[in-house]
């Protein structure tokens, strides 16, 4: 099968969640009124990135590590398509089916037949950004079959139907008396005496997983790598649930982002060190499950690889933005970032929420589909110093900001600026026709602008500097 | 020596006790400090708001004003930042290649005022006296960008009947972010009010930083809640006696 997916288009609307209903400063105005939800924010991302602060600094080569991940990814991304078939070749000599998706829809229906052809009306899956990204569960609910995440968060979000609000901790806008009634509501068989007690809500969750993974003949997952020159595919995660579902069940189907591939094996060496000491502050993810097509009376004997493009080749198409296809889903951009801190995830709009989001969502749907994103940033650029493969995000959304459509009062506002900004003369008076912008009051209410909201304007002095500097 | 000044058009404008310090604190230690008057504004702005075509004549103007000057001194580590390291990247873009490269040279002479002090006058005492608290705010652009470390905080030391007090979660953005204030006011608004708890909460009576965009924003915060912390560019500290 050719690896050549049609000309670079982005993600198509009406299927997946990469698009919000509201622009992010509408929508984070939601969760800014929600002090509880700020303060639950707060404190998971404080001790996520204390944890994390705390084994990075064991490693006296992470800037290194940082820049060997940096190369390995751009190298990648190079040479894309030829790893891509190198991936291909090696999954089917190994006794896998490999399905290229060029966009959502087409990645649905595949797996959507994939499934239907097992005659199984229910699917388990493993936490997969990919498949939240394209909204299969939606589709496999509309064609009758039922998918039950097994991730625990995933499972919360799943039953409280919700959506994901971090890449990691997808249900960390959630706490436990919350989870407590969604499990009451929701949760097939569950015991009516249930209590918010965190270990109590993990049984609960445990016995029903487990007579699901006991029953269920197909599982869906995600990849976090896939080797080209061996045809492997990775699974990290903490909770042991996605290695049930990736050694359970006869069938599985793996969908993987086109931009997972990684050349070779010892590629794992870096990545299985940045990832988990990125991520959840751990030394090493406690498990890492690895397969290769097909192995005879163990296992899956039936395995499917879908590799999605779904916008992809259109990031990948733009040199300044591509690197946000380096991406390796650690979050570590989420957690110390001051917006996300604030506003949660539900204000993106998208499966991909925080920095990386606010770069590679408008990149996946097209920058009008989601132009107020790559604006809800300070560029602060704590997230760059944070990411374990180094994209430096604050000039992505820098770049990105230059190809958003603008509001036509700002662009001649700007405009405006800029020519007298470049002529010294009317410079100096437009600095002294500030002084008349005194009558706007400190507090700014002459103003249309959003300044004045929580803070003064500072005096007009009585003289510019440069007035000052002439008469000394 | 002899510094040429970029005053940037926030201190030029609003804030120009900023800018006078600097000259008083250069001229001070025996430099020669001169002020082209054909410069404004480095079109920072601009170019993170997403305008960078507009942006090339304000990179163009600031590339030829300056020029001519060896050491360039601006008392902003975000518009030092903006000119290192992204004057060079938006002239390539719009395809002045020429420009691209003079930006780039004059970007490695161009410095924020602690690390001239520090890096090339070679002083840390500069001879300052300040009887105040004073808490320092390290802005992100100047620690993240133009990347002066602890520099303000080593020349701070120095400074006699100053009492520096430390600021907790010192890191976190502000909020400002320039048109993001604006653009995201709410956000933005909710980021101060943890920065201002954060100042208040160290007793100190001054908070300082090398940015007066950051401090008019956090001193426009203070004022808004009456607190009683006044906002002082580093300039002007190291500049009193
Ligand atoms: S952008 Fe970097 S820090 Fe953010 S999730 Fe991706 S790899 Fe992690």
């Amino acid at each position: 099968m050719s690896t050549f997916l049609g000309m670079p288009a982005t993600a198509p609307r009406g299927v997946g969640h990469l698009r919000g209903d509201e622009p992010f400063p509408a929508a984070a105005h939601t969760a800014l009124a929600n002090d509880q939800l700020r303060r639950n924010l707060r404190h998971a991302t404080t001790t996520i990135r204390g944890k994390s602060g705390r084994v990075i600094a064991e490693l006296p080569d992470w800037q290194e590590l940082r820049s060997a991940g940096s190369a390995i990814k751009a190298d990648v991304m190079s040479r894309l398509p030829e790893l891509l078939e190198e991936l291909e070749a090696r999954v089917t000599e190994r006794g896998g089916v490999v399905h290229w998706a060029a966009d959502a829809n087409q990645a649905n229906a595949i797996v959507t037949e994939l499934v239907r052809r097992t005659g199984s009306e229910r699917v388990i899956k493993v936490k997969s950004m990919a498949t939240q990204e394209i909204a299969l569960n939606e589709a496999l609910e509309a064609a009758g079959i039922q998918p039950v995440e097994t991730d625990l968060a995933e499972l919360i979000v799943q039953l409280g139907n919700d959506q994901p609000s971090h890449i990691l901790v997808p249900a960390i806008h959630r706490n436990r008396s919350e989870i407590r009634e969604i499990f009451l509501t929701a949760m097939p068989g569950v015991d009516p005496g249930l209590t918010d007690d965190p270990p109590v809500l993990a049984a609960a969750a445990r016995k029903y997983l487990r007579e699901t993974f006991l029953s269920t003949k197909v599982a869906i997952s995600g990849a976090n790598f896939g080797i080209a020159e061996t045809g492997t595919l990775a699974v990290v995660e903490s909770e042991g649930n996605g290695r049930m579902c990736l050694t359970l069940p006869d069938t599985l189907i793996t969908v993987m982002g086109i931009e997972k591939v990684v050349p070779a094996w010892r590629d794992l060496e870096v990545f299985l060190q940045l990832l988990p000491r990125a991520s959840t502050g751990e030394r090493m993810n406690p498990y890492t499950t690895m397969w290769t097509g097909v192995t005879p009376g163990d296992g899956p004997q039936d395995f499917h690889l879908v590799l999605l493009d779904n916008g992809r080749s259109a990031v990948l198409a733009d040199p300044a933005g591509r690197s946000a296809l380096h991406c390796i889903r650690c979050s570590a951009c989420l957690n110390v970032c001051p917006v996300y801190e604030r506003t949660g995830g539900h204000a993106y709009g998208s499966v991909y929420p925080g920095p990386i989001g606010a770069v590679l969502s408008p990149q996946l749907t097209g920058i009008e589909d989601n132009a107020s994103l790559p604006f809800a940033s300070s560029l602060c650029g704590a997230c760059f110093d944070a990411c374990p493969v180094r994209i430096d995000i604050p000039s992505i959304l820098v770049h990105l900001r230059n190809r958003a459509p603008h509001p036509k009062s700002e662009r001649a506002a700007m405009r405006a600026a800029a020519y007298t900004m470049d002529r010294p003369k009317l410079y100096a008076r437009a600095q002294r026709a500030a002084k008349l912008a005194r009558i706007a009051g400190r507090r700014g209410r002459g103003l249309p602008l959003g300044w004045n909201r929580a803070r003064d304007l500072p005096e007009i002095p009585a003289q510019t500097f440069r007035d000052w500097w002439a008469s000394r | 020596m002899r510094i040429a000044l970029f005053a940037t058009c926030l201190a030029d404008t609003l804030f120009p006790e900023a800018a006078k310090a600097t000259v008083r604190l250069l001229e001070r230690l025996g430099h020669e400090v001169v002020f082209p008057l054909e410069q404004t504004c480095c079109g920072q702005m601009h170019i993170n708001t997403g305008y960078q075509r507009d942006a090339v004549p304000l990179i163009r103007r600031y590339v030829s004003v300056f020029s001519g000057y060896d050491v360039i001194v601006a008392p902003s580590g975000s518009c030092v930042g903006s000119i290192r390291h992204q004057h060079a990247l938006v002239a390539a873009r719009a395809g002045a290649a020429g420009l691209a490269a003079r930006a780039s040279e004059l970007g490695a002479r161009t410095y924020e005022l602690s690390e001239l002090l520090i890096d090339v006058l070679e002083v840390e005492d500069v001879g300052a006296y300040y009887p105040h608290t004073v808490t320092y705010h390290p802005t992100c652009h100047s620690l993240r960008m133009t990347r002066v470390g602890d520099k303000p905080l080593r020349l701070l030391r120095q400074v006699r009947g100053l009492d520096l007090v430390e600021l907790p979660a010192a890191e976190q953005c502000c909020g400002f972010g320039g048109t993001f204030a604006i653009k995201n006011a709410e956000t933005s608004a909710a980021m101060l009010a943890d920065k201002l708890t954060a100042i208040e909460s160290t007793g100190a009576s001054v908070c300082t930083a090398g940015d007066a965009s950051c401090l008019m924003h956090i001193g426009g915060g203070l004022s808004r809640r009456e607190s009683g912390v006044r906002t002082v560019h580093l300039a002007e500290i190291l500049a009193a006696t």
